[in-house]
């Protein structure tokens, strides 16, 4: 099986890193066009050339997001049932929301009758907004810690809440998040369209790249000053069987800042979401649309790694029972398991990678009012 | 708290939303499919007509995928916060196909289906074709791989009961993908697809060719429908015989309730075409019974028999009292109090845990579980008889009429006759909902035949839920009823609307009333719309 169990742990750990990467740049900017659509596109020919800029590329996107989820099942299944079991309403909710996705791209265009398309303009706009915000909240969650625990067949114990997870560290994660997604669409209108939709998307673009930098800043000050972290003091080796009952966690004031502490050259991840967030405001400016897309994706890239080695090893602690909380090395599937998925990722996601960005070259250039226009039967 | 009321909540959603999601699926199967088939006509023989029939069917198709995908997505996530212990009882081996889909299918069909819809002017005539196949290729992969899942579900190859922790553990990948359960249904079903398709093609053709409308369009749609689901039709019924025989050989009870086989007849057993089961005395009023026909269809032997639903019961009852001691055992081990011995004796027993576990319905210890309460849980194991002897008969019975109904289309349009026989046409188009009949009726067999497992013999399904209040499951359900309700509405309006108008809406001007009624004049008060601030 080429590596040894411990190993493939932290290949897993990586590899659903970078899937939630996938999903935050790619998807990102399609849920940031829908959370700016009613921004950008003062009229109905305006909206259509912001959607026909992500139309043929969204579903393909959104599987980014389809597999971070199944991977997480396939990977860590015990933190699969209790992360979104747990966060049940957080889930459905983003569910309810993406629903307005695949129809509202699809039939919106069909019927030319205002009401019908402002109906869906708004479900864009939802399906744009809530996801992130949901998203940064359940992570922002699980610095704070959920409340679970395990019985002893391994049985999650726990309410599923809905308000209780909005804790105001909570929120500003989701803010941290919505804005990441917000300037990630942004920054790929200004690379995809032209006259005033570009110019509002600048405008947009600068607006909330700052705000990433400004709110991904206070999220680290305060997780540094105001939030306690857990830490493990004992634990079976990493190569042992799963066992999330096993280790002894106590909750710890700076824990999250542990593994900065421990290597430094970590703070280069932080950051990157710091300057690449500076970066794109900037290239948003200048007009470098290009560039300022690029730094938008380093910024998020740098954000999501960041969460996750703060957490490190943790991928949920439990605030009820610390002891349960759930790890890479305890909550991980069977070594062959693991190994089966590894050649599986290792063989497809180049092969996805490669006729993504085929698909992605085909179709590249400005979306215009004009072309729309002129095939108007023909597009979204 | 989990009450039956969670339970069977839980149930009834996934049943809700894997049944919607299905009212999708099999049309997006069949119809790229046969958008290839087309396509790759209008390739080899360069005429304009058959890219238009790409494009028109394609149309009608995308209004169906978005639906696919939205409902799609609730059966992704719905494992985990639905059915959380499930998700970590058997992840280790479910998610594994589950995860594969994703990276070899969804993102093969969903990235191409953009280029489909968005490519005519960008790509080659070859290049384009290309991607069409490469979207039915990705949709057929993507029903492989979640058969794979959903057939282990069903007979739980390649893997094994792991104490240390507490979850069944895949040992053996090969045995999990070429689970021979998995093979047939992945044929039936993805040949269901093209039949519910072909059904769809050929049935609206039909009526234009009985309004007189595009009759070159609608012929040649109606040809290829009609030869393609022909062939989808046999291979369905060929395969879901298939399928009979693969239950009789790993899913005794199931086979026996679709049969309402209560007591094992001598071989060749007969098949009961008409029946009315009675679970509480596990007998049939009335019955009419074809002599030998189960005996051939289960076993494929005349002197095989068929055992009957209360010897599989009496079965049950002993694998129910094993299971009692491997749970009282696992209850060692997981204090680590166990000895050797009980090790070794809990090798040999955990087979039959499952069967244990199924005794915490009346008793958390199970261990303690009294005589009355063990007939209780073998009487259990019986899934809902009447049910699915029923729906498995629609199921069969709407095969054969449409084996009929494509057999005569075949037929005809062969012989280039069919456009003359409106009783033809209009069976065609009545025909529509059989399809959607049939599928939904299989997957209701399927699933209930499956009760009381989640998965077969391994863990019972109201072992597998969340922790969720009976709260959250009506708040949500409510939602999904709602949300889907107002979709497929908004769903059927549009495929009617285009439905309706035909090619036309492909604004080529070389179709019926393109320039007598409403398709042009949308596109001038979109216009007006558009300048409209
Ligand atoms: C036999 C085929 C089949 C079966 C049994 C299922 N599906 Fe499905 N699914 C498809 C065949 C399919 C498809 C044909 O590939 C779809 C339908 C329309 C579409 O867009 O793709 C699809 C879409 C679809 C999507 C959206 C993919 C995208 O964005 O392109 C997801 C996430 C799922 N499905 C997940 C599931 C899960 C978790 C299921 C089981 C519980 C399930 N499906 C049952
Ligand atoms: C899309 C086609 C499918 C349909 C229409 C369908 C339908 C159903 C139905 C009617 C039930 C029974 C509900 C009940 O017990 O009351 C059920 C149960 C279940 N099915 Fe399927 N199913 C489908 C596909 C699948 C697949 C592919 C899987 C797994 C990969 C799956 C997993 C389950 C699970 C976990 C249950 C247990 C929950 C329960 O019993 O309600 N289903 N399904
Ligand atoms: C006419 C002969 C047919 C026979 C003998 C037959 C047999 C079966 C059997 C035994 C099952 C249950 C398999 C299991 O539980 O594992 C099944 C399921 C199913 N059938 Fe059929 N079937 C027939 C026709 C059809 C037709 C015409 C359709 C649809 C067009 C269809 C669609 C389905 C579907 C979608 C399922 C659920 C998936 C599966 O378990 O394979 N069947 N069929």
């Amino acid at each position: 099986m080429i590596f040894d169990y411990e190993t493939f742990k932290v290949i897993w750990w990586v590899l659903v890193g970078v899937l939630f990467i996938g999903f935050a740049l790619t998807d990102g900017f399609d849920m940031g066009v829908g959370a700016l659509l009613r921004y950008v596109g003062r009229n109905d020919v305006e909206r259509r050339v912001a959607i026909n800029a992500i139309a043929p590329h969204w579903d393909g996107n959104q599987v980014w997001l389809i597999l971070a989820a199944g991977a997480i099942f396939a990977a860590w299944p015990i933190t699969f049932g209790a992360a979104f079991s747990m966060m049940y309403w957080g889930l459905v909710l983003t569910l309810f929301s993406l629903f307005f996705r695949p129809v509202g791209f699809d039939y919106r265009s069909k019927i030319a009758d205002p009401r019908w398309r402002n109906t869906w303009d708004w479900g864009l706009v939802a399906s744009g907004v809530i996801p992130p915000l949901v998203i940064g909240v359940a992570f922002g969650n699980l610095f704070l810690g959920v409340p679970f625990q395990f019985d002893e067949f391994l049985r999650v114990d726990g309410t599923a809440r809905l308000f209780g997870l909005f804790h105001p560290f909570a929120v500003l994660a989701g803010l941290v998040s919505l804005l990441m997604f917000t300037m990630q669409g942004a920054t790929y209108l200004m690379m995809r369209t032209d006259a005033e939709v570009y110019a509002r998307s600048r405008k947009a673009a600068q607006f909330t790249a700052l705000g990433v930098f400004v709110t991904f800043a206070l999220a680290g000050v305060w997780l540094w000053a105001g939030i306690d972290g857990y830490a493990i003091t004992q634990e079976p080796p990493h190569d042992s069987l799963p066992n999330p009952v096993a280790k002894t966690v106590v909750p710890m004031a700076g824990a999250w800042l542990a593994n900065y502490v421990a290597f430094p050259p970590a703070m280069l991840l932080p950051a990157l979401g710091l300057l690449g967030a500076l970066g794109a405001f900037l290239l948003a400016r200048a007009n470098r649309a290009v560039l300022a897309f690029v730094c938008s994706s380093l910024a998020v890239a740098g954000v999501i790694l960041t969460a996750g080695v703060s957490l490190f090893p943790f991928v949920m602690p439990s605030s009820t029972n610390p002891n349960h909380s759930l790890t890479l090395w305890d909550s991980s599937s069977s070594h062959l398991t693991l190994a089966v998925m590894f050649w599986a990722a290792i063989i497809f996601v180049p092969i996805i990678l490669f006729y993504t960005f085929w698909c992605y070259k085909q179709l590249w250039g400005k979306i215009t009012v004009k072309f729309i226009r002129d095939n108007d039967h023909a597009v979204y | 708290m989990i009450t039956e009321t969670v339970v069977d909540l839980s149930r009834w959603q996934f049943a809700i939303t894997a049944l919607y999601h299905f009212l999708f699926v099999p049309l997006t199967l069949g119809m790229t499919f046969i958008l290839a088939i087309m396509e790759s006509v209008y390739v080899m023989t360069g005429k304009q007509v058959y890219q238009d029939m790409v494009r028109f069917w394609g149309k009608l198709f995308g209004i169906n995928f978005a639906l696919g995908v939205t409902t799609g997505l609730t059966m992704e996530f719905q494992f985990g916060t639905n059915w959380a212990y499930y998700s970590h009882y058997v992840g280790d081996v479910f998610g594994a196909p589950l995860a594969i889909e994703g990276l070899m299918a969804f993102f093969l069909e969903s990235t191409f289906v953009g280029l489909f819809f968005f490519g005519w002017e960008r790509l080659s005539k070859q290049a384009h074709l290309l991607v069409t196949w490469l979207m039915a290729i990705g949709t057929n992969l993507s029903a492989l791989w979640i058969l794979i899942a959903n057939g282990w579900m069903q007979n739980p190859v390649g893997s094994e009961f792991s104490y240390e922790t507490m979850r069944m553990e895949m040992v053996d990948f090969a045995a999990v993908l070429f689970n021979p359960v998995a093979q047939v249904k992945f044929v039936h079903t993805v040949s269901a697809g093209y039949v519910c398709g072909a059904m769809f093609v050929m049935g609206i053709s039909a009526w234009y060719i009985l309004k007189k409308r595009d009759l070159a369009f609608a012929q040649r749609s109606f040809a290829i429908a009609a030869a393609f689901g022909f062939a989808a039709i046999l291979s369905t019924i060929v395969l879901g015989d298939e399928s009979g025989y693969e239950a009789g050989d790993v899913q005794k009870m199931k086979l026996a309730a679709i049969e309402a086989e209560w007591e094992t007849h001598p071989a060749p057993a007969g098949f009961n075409l008409i029946a009315f089961p009675d679970q509480e005395t596990g007998t049939n009023g009335l019955e009419v019974k074809i002599p030998w026909a189960l005996g051939l269809i289960a076993t494929r032997s005349l002197t095989e028999e068929v055992k009957g639903i209360n010897d599989l019961v009496e079965a049950n009852t002993q694998r129910i009292r094993n299971g009692m001691q491997a749970y009282g055992i696992l209850l060692k081990l997981r204090q680590k109090t166990a000895t050797e011995a009980e090790k070794a004796q809990f090798d040999t027993l955990k087979a039959d845990l499952g069967y244990g576990l199924l005794l915490k319905r009346y008793t958390p210890n199970v261990s303690d579980a009294t005589e009355e309460q063990i007939k209780l849980a073998a009487k259990g194991t019986v899934p809902w008889v009447a049910p699915l002897f029923w729906t498995f008969r629609i199921m069969v019975a709407s095969g054969f009429f449409m084996l009929m109904v494509f057999g005569l289309a075949f037929y005809y349009s062969a012989q280039k006759t069919a456009w003359h026989k409106p009783w033809l046409l209009r069976l065609a188009f009545y025909s529509i909902p059989l399809p959607w009949i049939a599928i939904e009726t299989g997957w209701f067999v399927a699933e209930i035949g499956r009760q009381p497992w989640a998965i077969g013999e391994v863990l019972p399904t109201f072992l597998g839920t969340s922790t969720l209040t009976e709260w959250d499951l009506i708040g949500s359900i409510t939602g999904f009823v709602l949300f889907y309700t107002l979709l497929l509405v908004a769903e059927m309006y549009l495929m009617v609307k285009f439905a309706r108008i035909g090619p036309a809406s492909l604004h080529t001007g070389r179709y019926h009333g393109e320039h007598a009624d409403g398709g042009h004049a949308g596109a001038v008060f979109a216009d007006k719309l558009n300048d409209h601030v």
